[in-house]
């Protein structure tokens, strides 16, 4: 009976983190950014976006107050690294329902894709950050 | 010699719910994405009446349906986040218990802003 699903969990394994990212191929960092911009997105861009809607809907004052912030420069960094984890995350979902319907899935496309949405993304920050400053 | 595979395969399926609903919502948003860029870009809102005209009508149901679509989607998303690194049942149940309230209260909050708008 040693190899019951119960006694085998029950072994005491040795755990192994790595935490570095610097070894992951490019799939694996898509996979963690995705992860961590999902994360980032719940909060606190959420509720900000929703306070931000609310505010600005609200009320011409509201909006002017949103308005005069946007004119800072630290409103708008904060804002071109909100824009990387919506756009990491809408390129990478977008590879991910590719690879689902069995698009590209061999190692050698699913790794170019990959590139592609880590590039993407950042592309993708810069070129909103170059129309808002 | 290979292992005989010992995991119940019998299940609920809740899994592949989740996957699939994760797909669904997915695709919702990615729409909005395009929608609201083409949106903004083709009618160029100036100031505050034409920020706020924006939302008027059809364009502000989609944006509360692209909201829905995204607090089901972090749902999923955090769920499934919570369940990879919170592994003490009470703690993790009790992040999930304060997680769905304040989507919960997010719901309400976009639906009393975009239901109805003028």
């Amino acid at each position: 009976m040693s190899s019951t699903p119960a006694s085998r969990a029950a072994v005491r394994r040795p755990k192994y983190y790595d935490l570095s990212l610097a070894h992951l191929p490019p799939p694996g960092l898509v996979s963690i950014f995705h992860r961590i911009s999902g994360a980032l997105l719940f909060f606190p861009v959420l509720p900000l976006l929703l306070w931000f809607l609310g505010t600005t809907l609200g009320s011409e004052e509201g909006y002017r107050r949103f308005a005069d912030w946007y004119a800072h420069p630290i409103v708008k960094i904060v804002l071109i690294v909100f824009v990387w984890a919506y756009a990491h995350h809408f390129w990478a979902g977008l590879r991910y329902l590719l690879l689902d319907m069995h698009v590209g899935i061999a190692k050698a496309p699913a790794r170019k894709s990959a590139v592609a949405v880590l590039v993407l993304g950042v592309a993708t920050a810069i070129a909103v950050g170059a129309c808002i400053w | 010699m290979v292992k005989q595979y010992t995991k119940n395969p019998v299940g609920a399926h809740y899994g592949t719910r989740g996957f699939l609903i994760q797909r669904f919502t997915a695709v919702i948003m990615a729409v909005y994405t395009i929608a609201a860029l083409a949106v903004v870009v083709s009618r160029h809102p100036v100031g505050y009446a034409g920020y706020k005209a924006l939302f008027a009508g059809a364009f502000g149901l989609f944006t509360l349906l692209f909201l829905a679509a995204l607090l089901y989607h972090a749902w999923i998303g955090v769920r499934d986040i919570l369940i990879d690194y919170v592994k003490p049942m009470g703690v993790r149940l009790g992040l999930q218990f304060i997680v769905a309230t304040v989507l919960v209260f997010y719901f309400i909050w976009a639906a009393a802003l975009f239901w109805g708008a003028k």
